[in-house]
């Protein structure tokens, strides 16, 4: 490719400074990236799904490989602009070198090997989550029907507006707030009764749209007892962001007392933020631009208790 | 046509005149003109002024996202003004002002007097100020501006609170049709003249890779627009005639228009980048003093990146209900864009190595694009697997990730591009002391605002919110400071622009020693460029150290560029 002269001939033997430099290098990148990847957990919420260390594990090498290969080039730029800078006035050339077939299959290669293995991997954790149960569409005015509940509890129907959570649980109890039995898989069947909502829990590692005209089929296991966050993830309109609820989860006991104390609750309107806002918003005289009045509260033995605070 | 340099006066642009009466002076720049190289400086100011709006914009955002509590603005008043910079930073500074790189750049690099199609160039330009009346007039209805986002999904986006047949969200539609149509138009011509319009002896692999990334993204935009063009009508159907392709209650499908939209809007990214990574490809050479590493590989990665582009849109749609198989084809594919552009990269690192750096503000603008590049390819690889993505997708990882792409790596490249050709189209040299305060200031605020955007998004917090819980106030205080850097950084880049036009120094024909056809001409250059006087390239771009000329008779054009009013029947050949 390039023109032979004198200056481009290949030095004879291995030049042993350089490859000592290079190694030394290597292993310096190879111990921060370790170093990266073990201190990107900390960045991440409790881990306290079965999914949580999955996702983790995924996160954490990619961390570590995407760490080492920052690291390598930007020490390659950074040795460039130290040590190959033009003097003030100088205008001579570089190195004329154009090309060099071996490095480029390699540098092809190399990434091509490392994103397809990140993908196998991933692939597995995929089959090992297995979330994601079948999404049957309901044709209009249809009402939703049963799918197979491949959990061990459940299912609980998951009911999202504009902007409000409402659960329903397998002995008729309704709550704005979701409660799960510690351990245990609960099986959802998600819907949405107007636009996309995102059924989002950071501490679960897990997120599932809601789409309105579906009935979406998933599970999760809970593996450590707190309260966590739940947020609406799509974008729903004007108080999406205030469409969050917390989620409590307890040991079996526990749990069965709280549904047990729940079934004798009266139905009443639940604690409703996003209602809360728009009446302000009247109160002030409705100056903002258009929106899409909030849905009424939903009626539910167990409301949400705003004063509670959440782990994560 | 003849040789019109006798009358050639370097402080204006003079540009052919097909449709009669159109001004010569700084009017021209207002006109109906089809010169190319005013359309380019056109789309260029207009562009930069909708990045002013798109900033403002911003702020006022990040003003509200200062503090947990939404207290700023309205919570709707918030999701207009998100909606809106999202799409007048895409659609009315991006595309266009890389449409202006385009118009200026490819044909006196490929020695063309002007694009194939110089009136329906004009007519793709005069769309953009169109459509943006259009987007602004929509602040003005009843109910405000769209505010479902840039990606305005049904059934958010159906919804019509004011109940009038002109809203906002009916504006939004018709704002990104014209856009649409405007960048088919652009398409055809740039493609167009790429083909056909070559200068004797430049074959396909003695092209700038500016040109090869030019034509890869237009591919793109003739592939996928019509997708999104026809997704958008569709969509304003719904909205205005009660049709029900989105309407779930109608037997429509939500899910639908998000396979329409994500068919064009993720390879919209490449159309971005592409031309950028083009930016990147011609000025490392110049300041690195050395040929482009793996020139012929670089090229073919640009249409790789161009046909892979096409295959990976599912991935924005791991969680809308998308079946486990579809999750992992579209993941092994997505994955693949890693190869192309990491043999960019590598190749831009190949081209530093034992050169001779000149650290301009032009070349510190590439450098700091392709360092923030690395980091947005490498949170693109963790967004690309599904189980990181369904954690980390629709948080601000998401916005983090995504403004190291549009801003600290495409912006970056517009920045280092408008320094680097600033004195071949206006004649004028910029100040550079501005240059390298506008740099740090962007570099610094850039990393500021969307660096800790990434730690938010993996603690949970999602995108779009007007408020926030308590526990990702830090991270937001620091982004809210870094956009308002950023701000700040566009001070001494305008003050650089206008006083630099008017009052540089005069700017000799090459002044950063570059090589490539575009600076044997005068600074700046003369109307239908070389005219009839076409150089026969004789050599591949980026012949630095190598002492090869890259056209015949070379020392006549660069003769001629110095002097360009002397000798203006002098013929070369």
């Amino acid at each position: 490719m390039s023109p032979s002269s004198p200056s481009l001939a290949p030095r004879p033997g291995p030049d042993l400074k350089a490859v000592g430099l290079v190694s030394l290098a290597a292993g310096i990148d190879t111990i921060l990236s370790v170093k990266a990847a073990e201190l990107s957990l900390k960045l991440l919420p409790p881990q306290a799904s079965t999914a949580a260390p999955y996702v983790d594990g995924v996160f954490a090498l990619e961390v570590g490989i995407g760490c080492f290969i920052f690291l390598g080039c930007c020490t390659a730029m950074a040795w460039s602009l130290l040590f190959h800078r033009a003097d003030k006035y100088d205008m001579d050339d570089g190195a004329p070198i154009e090309g060099n077939l071996r490095l480029e299959i390699i540098w092809t290669v190399i990434p091509l090997v490392i994103v397809m293995a990140i993908a196998t991997y991933s692939f597995r954790v995929n089959d090992i989550l297995a979330t994601l149960g079948p999404k049957v569409k309901l044709m209009p005015g249809e009402a939703p029907q049963l799918l197979t509940a491949e959990g061990e509890y459940g299912p609980v129907d998951v009911i999202a507006r504009q902007w409000s959570w409402e659960f329903i649980y397998p002995n008729g109890v309704r709550s704005s707030e979701l409660h799960l039995p510690l351990d245990e898989r609960t099986h959802f069947r998600l819907q949405s009764e107007d636009v996309i909502h995102g059924f989002f829990i950071p501490a679960f590692r897990l997120k599932q749209d809601l789409v309105p005209g579906s009935v979406i089929s998933y599970s999760l296991t809970p593996t450590i007892e707190g309260v966590y966050r739940l947020r609406d993830s799509q974008f729903s309109g004007g108080y999406f962001a205030a469409n969050q609820t917390d989620v409590v989860v307890e040991s079996r006991e526990a749990f069965d007392g709280w549904l047990a104390d729940s079934a004798r609750q009266p139905l009443r309107p639940s604690y409703n933020p996003a209602d809360e806002l728009h009446q302000l918003r009247l109160r002030k005289g409705d100056r903002g631009w258009a929106t899409v009045p909030p849905a009424p509260p939903p009626l539910v033995n167990a409301s949400q208790d705003p004063s509670r605070p959440h782990d994560a | 046509m003849t040789s019109s340099t006798a009358s050639f006066d370097p402080r204006v642009l003079k540009a052919p005149h097909p449709v009669p009466g159109a001004p010569d002076n700084w009017k021209r720049f207002f006109s109906f003109n089809t010169d190319a190289k005013v359309i380019g400086i056109q789309y260029i100011a207009t562009s930069l002024f909708f990045l002013l709006v798109g900033g403002v914009l911003a702020m006022i955002m990040r003003g509200e996202l200062i503090t947990p509590p939404s207290d700023l603005v309205d919570p709707t008043v918030y999701n207009g003004l998100y909606t809106m910079h999202g799409t007048v930073m895409l659609f009315l500074f991006l595309f266009p002002i890389l449409n202006g790189f385009n118009n200026l750049l490819i044909p006196p690099m490929i020695g063309a007097p002007d694009m194939a199609f110089p009136r329906l160039n004009a007519a793709a330009f005069w769309l953009v100020p169109l459509f943006g009346v259009i987007l602004m007039a929509s602040f003005f209805v009843p109910g405000g501006p769209a505010s479902t986002g840039w990606w305005s999904y049904p059934p958010a986006s159906l919804q019509n609170p004011v109940g009038h047949l002109i809203n906002g969200e009916s504006l939004w539609i018709l704002a990104v049709a014209l856009s649409g149509i405007s960048s088919i138009m652009g398409a055809v011509n740039f493609t167009t003249t790429i083909l056909r319009m070559r200068a004797p002896g430049m074959g396909f692999f003695r092209m700038p890779i500016f040109c090869w990334t030019a034509a890869a993204a237009q591919t793109i935009q003739l592939v996928g627009l019509p997708a999104l063009t026809g997704g958008a009508i569709m969509l304003l159907f719904d909205l205005c005639l009660g049709t029900t392709f989105f309407r779930p209650e109608g037997g429509g499908d939500p899910v639908l228009y998000q396979h329409f939209f994500w068919f064009y809007s993720h390879p919209a990214v490449y159309v971005m980048v592409l031309p950028v990574f083009g930016i990147f490809s011609e000025i490392f050479p110049v300041y690195a003093r050395k040929p482009l590493f793996g020139y012929p590989v670089v090229a073919i990665a640009s249409f790789a990146i161009t046909g892979l582009s096409l295959i990976v849109w599912v991935h924005h749609m791991f969680y809308s209900g998308t079946p486990m198989w579809m999750r992992n084809l579209f993941m092994y594919t997505t994955m693949l864009i890693a190869v192309p552009t990491g043999i960019k990269v590598f190749a831009w690192l190949g081209t530093l190595w034992r050169g001779r750096l000149r650290l301009t503000t032009p070349m510190l603008f590439c450098l700091g694009g392709v360092f923030n590049f690395i980091f947005a390819g490498i949170t693109g690889i963790m967004l690309a697997t599904v189980p990181v993505d369904i954690h980390v997708g629709n948080t601000y990882f998401v916005v983090g990730h995504f403004h190291y792409v549009i801003f600290s790596t495409i912006t970056f490249g517009v920045f280092a591009g408008i320094y680097h050709w600033f004195p071949k189209f206006t004649g004028r040299m910029p100040y550079e002391g501005l240059g390298l305060l506008h740099f740090w200031l962007t570099f610094i605020g850039s990393t500021l605002n969307f660096l800790p955007m990434h730690w938010a998004g993996l603690m949970g917090m999602p995108r779009r919110v007007a408020s926030y819980d308590p526990e990702f106030a830090f991270a937001n205080v620091l982004a809210s400071l870094g956009a308002f850097l950023l701000g700040v950084a566009t001070i001494p880049f305008l003050l650089n622009m206008v006083s630099s036009w008017s009052r540089g120094r005069r700017a000799p024909a090459n002044p950063w020693q570059a090589i490539g056809l575009e600076w044997l001409l005068p600074s700046p250059p003369p109307a239908e460029n070389f005219e009839e006087n076409v150089p026969t390239v004789i050599s591949g771009p980026y012949g630095y150290g190598l002492g090869r000329p890259l056209v015949e008779h070379e020392e006549s054009f660069i003769a001629r560029a110095a002097q360009p009013a002397a000798s203006p029947t002098s013929d070369p050949a």
